[in-house]
């Protein structure tokens, strides 16, 4: 048990010191400082998908609805109602937030591929309010006209418009914030009821367990997360536009948790990563990459079911080498 | 304004027409193997693609039945290769596989055809108006309207009367029966995936005719198409039909009243029937929730 916990603070202290270092090593890996922060900022949307996917067993495939509410509620709010970058996050925090808690409701109650149906047709809604009121969001040219503001304590100020090193460092602590909770939770007796759920729901019922309070809280809280993330895009790229809410990129966060291997707290992360890189990579190669992303998801689907993370490596490794190779989507 | 909401009426149910085709291949995908085929608006753009290259070999005619059979045929082999892999699985994988394959279907249509939309000729006397007054009716939408009926009772008449369309009924209700009575189950959802392609594939033709082929075309059909069988109630396939109608004179009567809300509204209605009639109009409880 000690050991356990020792591994895990080790394990802990890793991932934090590498994602500190990142202005120093991303330079020699042949990446450049904004891609570091879009890894951040859509490792922190896989992350709060995979709270419900992963840790609640439920699947939505509509969360870019939410990931564009926060991106549209933090460049309006610049735009329109405050200089102050971190309120301007908080509004668009409570926009994703009060948006996934009021279909949440209506939602909850479906299971399996038609709570999938259903938040992905609702995801549908707000991708056509941000592509049809031209006069607030800009329609299909996107939400301009906003800056994310330095950042004023009063004493002095942090440049985080000018100096992309600061601004990945803001990211980082607002991503240090959204997991920090989300990690939080987990570990609280919610977080355990959460597991419980996923892994017999019907159980949990006699158990008593509110079962649809329950998946009701962990979907809000995971379209608040995701907010969160989307607001940090928005000002990432000091723009926002409709095609951030589409199923499309709805997909693209689903497919970085699986990747990474949603079982696994930190797994998404590392699947954003990889997604990130790849996308950016096979984009600058081949005007296809459409095609590629494609056959990534469809040979990630068939062989390795269960992501990076979630892998038995050592027994994959054996299993190539051993005459009667099993299959690793066989090994449930 | 009574023409103009006839006109739009009458739009809204050509619209709704196209989502009933294409909802009913979905939902009949979905009630056999669980499956949402994301790719389903790629194989409806493959229809009208199949459709413009052989129409001037074989004639409109003969493109109208051959293409989404062909469009059935490549199903049919991504179905036998890939698909019945997931069968039992989590939904969630048949989704991410049939999402990835939705990217391939429309960069390679973009890559051979090209990314601007392709003109489909239709035979001359199908583009008259049926009279002056309603100019709007174009001979070619009734003649889509009537294909769409044909398509539509010829399924439910196969469903309802044929043996193989009894099984693929039962089986959306107890597959474990179906199959322990001696049915090769296999063999059952490979056929109905083809089926449903086939109906993706028809619409995307008919399509071709009343808009411009593009890569797109289909994406744009798949979300109504998930509405359709939400409010319908997804098991039922008579709901499908009924939620497709439904919403596509909605649209259209939206259209009249508030154009910018024509998308929109769908998805409200949907609210609605969720919180006051959960399963669907004529959905059964319980069954794949």
């Amino acid at each position: 048990m000690m050991e356990n916990d020792r591994q895990r603070m080790m394990r802990l202290g890793a991932i934090w010191l590498l994602l500190l270092a990142v202005p120093l090593w991303v330079p020699f890996v042949g990446g450049y400082m904004a891609l570091g922060t879009r890894v951040l900022v859509l490792g922190l949307a896989a992350m709060s998908l995979n709270f419900l996917l992963g840790f609640t067993g439920v699947l939505s495939f509509g969360h870019a609805a939410y990931f564009g509410l926060g991106a549209y509620g933090t460049g309006l709010a610049l735009k329109l109602l405050t200089n102050s970058t971190p309120l301007a996050l908080v509004m668009g925090v409570l926009l994703g937030g009060v948006a996934g808690a009021v279909l949440g409701a209506l939602i909850v109650r479906r299971r399996g591929v038609y709570f999938a149906m259903v938040t992905i047709a609702f995801g549908q809604v707000f991708y056509f309010i941000a592509y049809r009121w031209n006069t607030l969001t800009g329609g299909d040219d996107g939400l301009r006209g906003f800056e994310r503001q330095p950042l004023d304590f009063g004493v002095g100020t942090i440049d985080i418009l000018h100096k992309p090193i600061l601004f990945y460092y803001f990211v980082l602590a607002m991503f240090g914030i959204g997991v920090g909770a989300m990690g939080l939770l987990l570990r609280s007796p919610f977080g355990r009821t959460l597991l419980a759920i996923r892994e017999n729901e019907r159980r949990a019922r006699f158990l008593g367990i509110p079962v649809e309070q329950h998946i009701w809280l962990s979907f809000t809280l995971s379209c608040v997360f995701v907010s969160l993330a989307g607001g940090l895009n928005a000002l990432l790229n000091n723009f926002a536009d409709p095609t951030m809410l589409n199923y499309t990129q709805s997909g693209e966060i689903v497919m970085m948790a699986v990747l990474g291997g949603m079982r696994r707290f930190w797994g998404p992360l590392l699947g954003a990563a990889v997604f990130v890189v790849l996308q950016d990579y096979l984009s600058s190669l081949t005007t296809n990459w459409m095609s590629f992303l494609g056959a990534i998801f469809v040979l990630m689907v068939l062989f390795f079911p269960r992501g990076v993370l979630g892998m038995n490596w050592t027994e994959m490794f054996h299993s190539m080498r051993g005459s009667k190779a099993q299959r690793p989507g066989d090994t449930a | 304004m009574s023409d103009l909401i006839l006109y739009n009426v009458t739009n809204g149910l050509i619209i709704g027409a196209f989502y009933v085709l294409m909802a009913l291949g979905l939902s009949l995908i979905l009630n056999l193997s669980g499956v949402i085929n994301f790719a389903h608006g790629g194989f409806l753009a493959l229809g009208g693609y199949f459709a413009y290259t052989i129409a001037p070999y074989v004639g409109f005619w003969a493109a109208l039945l051959i293409a989404p059979i062909l469009v059935a045929l490549v199903g049919l082999v991504i179905e036998r290769t890939l698909i019945y892999r997931l069968y039992g699985r989590d939904p969630l994988y048949s989704l991410l596989l049939t999402f990835g394959l939705a990217f391939i279907f429309e960069d390679l249509t973009r890559a051979i055809w090209g990314a601007t939309g392709l003109p489909f000729t239709i035979p001359a006397f199908l583009s008259q108006p049926v009279s002056e007054h309603f100019f709007f009716v174009t001979r070619y939408r009734l003649f889509m309207v009537a294909v769409v009926t044909v398509a539509v009772g010829g399924l439910f008449l196969f469903l309802r009367f044929s043996r193989l369309g009894v099984r693929i009924r039962a089986g959306t209700f107890d597959l474990d029966t179906v199959s322990s009575l001696g049915v090769n189950v296999r063999a059952l959802r490979s056929f109905n995936f083809a089926l449903g392609i086939f109906l993706a594939g028809l619409a995307g033709v008919l399509a071709g005719g009343q808009l411009s082929l593009e890569p797109t075309m289909g994406a744009s059909l798949l979300m109504p198409s998930f509405v359709a069988i939400i409010v319908g109630g997804v098991g039922s396939l008579p709901g499908t039909l009924l939620g497709g109608l439904l919403i596509g004179v909605a649209a259209g009567l939206t259209t009249v009243f508030w154009p910018s809300a024509s998308e929109a509204v769908i998805y409200v209605m949907m609210a609605v029937v969720l919180l006051l009639r959960p399963r669907g109009l004529l959905g059964e409880e319980g069954l794949l929730s």
